[in-house]
């Protein structure tokens, strides 16, 4: 049976992970390399590493960043932020992503998307959501959620997909670094209306928030970074807990 | 010294960074000619089964003979898919036919949460149907039933006698194939993790000791 899968996030600026609340006021994590490898041993499944400033001189850092971690975990490894063009993910997967995570660039040149799955297959191409609710859907942001879209998150992921997405990454703006919940409701929308995975993010506090989303949110897969990154939460007991709870997850 | 072949689907960074930690020996041979030489072919591949394509002519010719040779051969993922007779991604393609049956879209059920692509971890089976042989198996050495690896792809091999591990998403189709010294994953065993470099040690092992090899797998079935 297909497990739930649990992602750690590792927001990177100047080469050091750093984590903010609500896109904002960052604070200091650690090396991405030395981060990845206790995940690793802790019995994480995937690993994301998001440029968080995405400038022209953090590319060459970022490079070096996604070499140092694919070096030292066997677990599949997803790049975002700041791919803007083919050439950015290119350099992203030479320097060992195995997918690249799109997001501005997706919705501002959506043929993009399609360039990339034909290049690199469907599998290595997510389609990054940011969005929070307004009314009864969900606006999607772009520019670090600066930048209001004017898109449905729902629309947004069908269309993504039928250009060649693999999957979903949907993160709640309204639940980002608030520790209060994934916002099921809205992860459960976009995972009825495609048929590609989708990866929750945003808000996840405790143990029960995966139980959460993994059921009523209809996730296939959770993604958190401050919950991991300040040991609050170990993977291994996160794993455990589901795993008593009927989620199958990878022990 | 080991054989990846490079055709151009998706990207080898990841099979040559775990070749490299386990200390494998390998080159990626720039024409077909160049086999000959080795002791093992690697035939990793993601995407579509369109790309092996590329692989139709002298590669195919030459590593069909590698393997009339006994040499042993490892096919990742499409790699695996391709020693096949042929896919339905790309009927037009032939594949390396060195196993019988050919390759079928996943038919999932969205309903049920099972999703196509298949992307995840997923449990390897060693027993349940007839033909699985997990534990007698050299690719899978080491390993417990009910291992898990990571997968994605959309299209699967069915389950016939040189299918020696089986995993279900819906359908059951051949997780590990075994035929010989020909082996075959549909999984990534460069990102699985633990369990994965466990299966590539598995193969440098068959590697450098081909003779190894155990009695036909569909004589003991």
């Amino acid at each position: 049976m297909l497990t739930k899968r649990i992602i750690a996030c590792m927001d990177v600026r100047d080469g050091q992970v750093v984590k903010g609340v609500q896109f904002q006021q960052l604070r200091h994590a650690g090396d991405p390399a030395a981060l990845a490898q206790r995940y690793n041993v802790e019995g994480i499944d995937e690993v994301v590493v998001l440029d968080i400033t995405a400038t022209l001189e953090s590319r060459q850092a970022l490079a070096r960043t996604i070499s140092a971690v694919a070096h030292q975990i066997f677990l599949p490894l997803t790049v975002g932020g700041g791919i803007r063009k083919e050439d950015d993910a290119s350099a992203a997967v030479d320097a060992g992503a195995d997918k690249v995570s799109l997001n501005t660039a997706a919705l501002s040149n959506p043929p993009l998307i399609t360039t990339l799955a034909r290049r690199y297959g469907s599998q290595a191409v997510i389609v990054a959501i940011d969005a929070k609710r307004r009314g009864n859907g969900f606006a999607v942001y772009v520019r670090s959620g600066t930048s209001d879209a004017a898109r449905d998150a729902v629309e947004w992921a069908r269309e993504a997909e039928s250009r060649g997405a693999g999957e979903i990454l949907l993160t709640s703006m309204d639940r980002d670094g608030t520790r209060s919940g994934f916002d099921c409701d809205m992860t459960a929308a976009v995972a009825n209306a495609v048929n590609i995975p989708v990866i929750a993010s945003g808000g996840a506090g405790d143990l029960e928030h995966f139980y959460d989303v993994f059921t009523h949110g209809r996730a296939d897969a959770a993604l958190a970074a401050s919950i991991f990154h300040y040991d609050d939460t170990g993977v291994g007991e996160l794993k455990k807990y589901l795993n008593t709870r009927n989620i199958p997850v990878r022990m | 010294m080991i054989a990846l072949i490079d055709y151009g689907a998706g990207n080898l960074t990841s099979v040559r960074k775990a070749l490299t930690a386990l200390g494998a020996d390998f080159a990626t041979p720039g024409r077909p000619e160049e086999c000959a030489r080795f002791s093992a072919v690697i035939v990793p591949g993601v995407g579509n089964f369109a790309a092996t394509s590329a692989l139709v002519g002298p590669w195919r010719d030459t590593i069909a003979e590698t393997v009339r040779r006994g040499t042993p051969l490892l096919g990742i993922c499409l790699g695996m898919q391709w020693l096949f007779e042929g896919s339905d991604e790309a009927p037009e393609v032939p594949g390396l036919g060195v196993l019988e049956g050919r390759v079928t879209r996943l038919r999932g059920n969205p309903d049920a949460g099972l999703k196509i692509p298949h992307v995840g971890w997923n449990a390897l089976n060693f027993h349940g149907q007839p033909h699985l042989s997990g534990p007698r198996s050299r690719m899978l050495a080491g390993l417990e039933d009910g291992a898990h690896v990571y997968f994605t792809h959309s299209y699967a091999a069915p389950v016939t006698d040189a299918c020696v591990a089986a995993t279900t998403h819906g359908d059951t189709f051949a997780a590990v194939v075994e035929r010989g010294n020909v082996f075959g994953v549909q999984f990534h065993p460069e990102k699985s993790s633990d369990a994965g470099l466990q299966i590539i040690r598995n193969f440098l092992e068959v590697a450098r000791n081909p003779s190894a090899a155990p009695p036909h797998v569909e004589a003991e079935c």
